[in-house]
């Protein structure tokens, strides 16, 4: 990374000197997470390409929970998996996204950090992943416990005979019964594999949880307690970007919202004000907002565009009851709201 | 009416995963079944759907009993019902364009020759483009791909509309056109809906009565 970048400096100083500059409330004192610009590209046969995420700027501060909310195939997933440098070869991600390390250590990038840091140092120790199909990310042919247990191992290289006992501990970090440890993944509930997936997303002490789409499928008591505990994890003083389309759940928990829309945060708004009286100021957002069951049920029309073949101005403008000439030139993000004409408060 | 009374049901040799479930939809009513995950509502719906054949009980479509199970119920009340299933890529030939799995119940039944209208119908009733029309599963989007799953079941223009959490997958904005589009359908054509989900706010908003899951039995709820 070239230290004299403008974005790199900018996003510097939010991890180095503590404080997520003014776009955000955040109820935290220092940044774990601070994304500057972040892109990523994917490219296609015969020269095309993907823009699955644009421009993303965010900071996430220690015991705050961010939540990332959009349609399906908004970008939402692209951007966890760019965090941890999961993306697949034809993606190309630029920006920066700096990890602050507790350590003293100053922060790394993971967009630039190498595969063999992101594997030793970054995931699992320094960020860890709560997935989105627990069932599908355990391993289905061995027990609960011995999952834990190699993770323990993998980890932290506890010694084998504490090793029991960590996984233990684990697993109570987590709210999974001990009672269950000795199941396969096949004998647990939905709910219970998700708090498996949440154990092993815990071992590693990580002070950033990027959580998935963790709720897709459960019931809403589930959800509930779900998030409730994820909640609980970030109150001890870590940091959550949950990633969900389920606008409940992140009602429930966030701090901060951001909604992304083909492929970049249109708006970025403490959670009160967003789900409270005065809601959101871009009109996708109050259009999400619309189309719940217990609001208004209607669907934002249309439907989003493909992200090969974004137009120049504001990607939303085709679908907008109140775009205008202007909105073929894209919108700058202000006040954290990239609209040409953002909505006032609602009376 | 569609009607199930006392039926239980189950799977090969192991308890029943419900026994004397009651439940009735008039046509043109649409009825929400309440309940948590693991409760038995999806049987009951494949029940309801003719997919299931219940182990005791009577199921009655249209004052029909329908007696006479062998692998399946009988075609023709078959494709009286249509459903949607909660997940769109385990209920989608990967292999078909999304106007061919629309098409697909026309050809299953041999009127191959109808197909090209009634996509040309469906498709904007769903939201779908032309363009999207022409791509496989794995080129679209869970929302887009139940679209195309909401359109395959009303290609027979059934009487009966089971949706087996057709929304758990989506996000709110997809969720609410998808249920306007079962509601156009159901506006046009009278037809009876028996959602099933756990979402106690959606299914109050959609349907004209809910019935909650209590007990491994269905109990009559609020009108």
């Amino acid at each position: 990374m070239n230290a004299a970048d403008p974005t790199v400096l900018r996003a510097l100083a939010a991890v180095t000197a503590g404080g997520p500059p003014a776009t955000g409330r955040g109820r935290a004192d220092d940044a774990v997470l601070s994304v500057r610009d972040l892109t990523v590209r994917f490219r296609l046969r015969g020269g095309r390409s993907v823009a699955a995420v644009s421009d993303a700027d965010f900071d996430l501060g220690a015991g705050e929970c961010l939540a990332l909310v959009g349609e399906s195939g908004c970008g939402k997933s692209v951007l966890a998996s760019a965090l941890l440098g999961l993306l697949p070869g034809n993606a190309e991600a630029s920006g920066t996204a700096l990890l602050a390390d507790p350590s003293g250590a100053g922060p790394t990038d993971l967009l630039t950090a190498d595969e063999k840091t992101l594997a030793r140092t970054v995931r699992g120790r320094r960020v860890g992943l709560v997935p989105q199909s627990p069932a599908a990310h355990l391993t289905p042919v061995r027990t609960v416990r011995s999952q834990l247990e190699e993770t323990v191992r993998a980890l932290t290289g506890t010694p084998r005979r504490a090793r029991r006992k960590a996984a233990e501990d684990a697993a109570e970090r987590a709210a999974f019964p001990g009672g269950h440890l000795d199941r396969y993944p096949h004998e647990l509930s939905g709910g219970l594999a998700q708090r498996a997936a949440t154990a092993l997303a815990l071992i590693g002490d990580a002070r950033l949880l990027l959580a998935d789409e963790p709720t897709t499928g459960l019931d809403r008591e589930l959800v509930d307690r779900t998030v409730d505990e994820l909640r609980r994890h970030v109150d001890e003083g870590r940091g959550l970007l949950l990633i969900t389309h389920d606008l409940a759940a992140a009602a429930r928990v966030a701090d901060r919202v951001a909604v992304m829309y083909a492929g970049r945060i249109v708006e970025i708004a403490p959670a009160p004000r967003f789900f409270g009286p005065t809601g959101p100021r871009h009109p996708y957002a109050r259009g999400l907002l619309d189309a719940l069951p217990d609001r208004a049920f209607t669907p934002v029309p249309g439907m989003p565009p493909e992200l090969s073949a974004l137009p120049d101005g504001c990607a939303f403008a085709p679908r907008c009851p109140l775009a205008t000439d202007l909105c073929a030139t894209r919108p700058e993000p202000r006040a954290g709201v990239a609209c040409h004409h953002p909505e006032h408060p609602r009376a | 009416m569609l009607e199930l009374d006392t039926v239980t049901a189950g799977y090969e040799r192991r308890a029943p995963v419900f026994r004397g479930a009651s439940l009735t939809v008039a046509p043109g009513e649409s009825v929400g079944l309440l309940g948590p995950s693991g409760c038995g509502k999806s049987t009951l719906a494949r029940v309801a759907a003719l997919l299931h054949r219940p182990d005791a009980g009577r199921l009655v479509l249209d004052g029909t009993e329908i007696r006479a199970w062998r692998h399946r119920a009988p075609r023709e009340l078959r494709t009286a019902v249509g459903v949607v299933f909660q997940q769109p890529r385990t209920a989608a030939d990967p292999r078909l364009t999304l106007a061919e799995i629309i098409a697909e119940p026309l050809r299953a039944t041999g009127r191959r020759t109808e197909a090209d209208a009634r996509v040309a119908e469906l498709a904007p009733a769903v939201g779908l483009t032309a363009d999207l029309l022409t791509r496989r599963p794995h080129e679209v989007s869970d929302g887009q791909l139940q679209r195309a799953c909401l359109a395959r079941a009303l290609t027979l223009r059934p009487r009966w509309l089971i949706c087996d959490e057709m929304t758990a997958m989506l996000d709110a904005s997809t969720t609410a056109a998808l249920v306007a589009a079962v509601e156009a359908y159901r506006t046009e054509t009278g037809a009876g809906l028996l959602a099933v989900g756990h979402d106690r706010v959606l299914l109050n908003r959609w349907c004209d009565r809910t019935v909650e899951w209590k007990d491994c039995l269905p109990a009559e709820d609020t009108p």
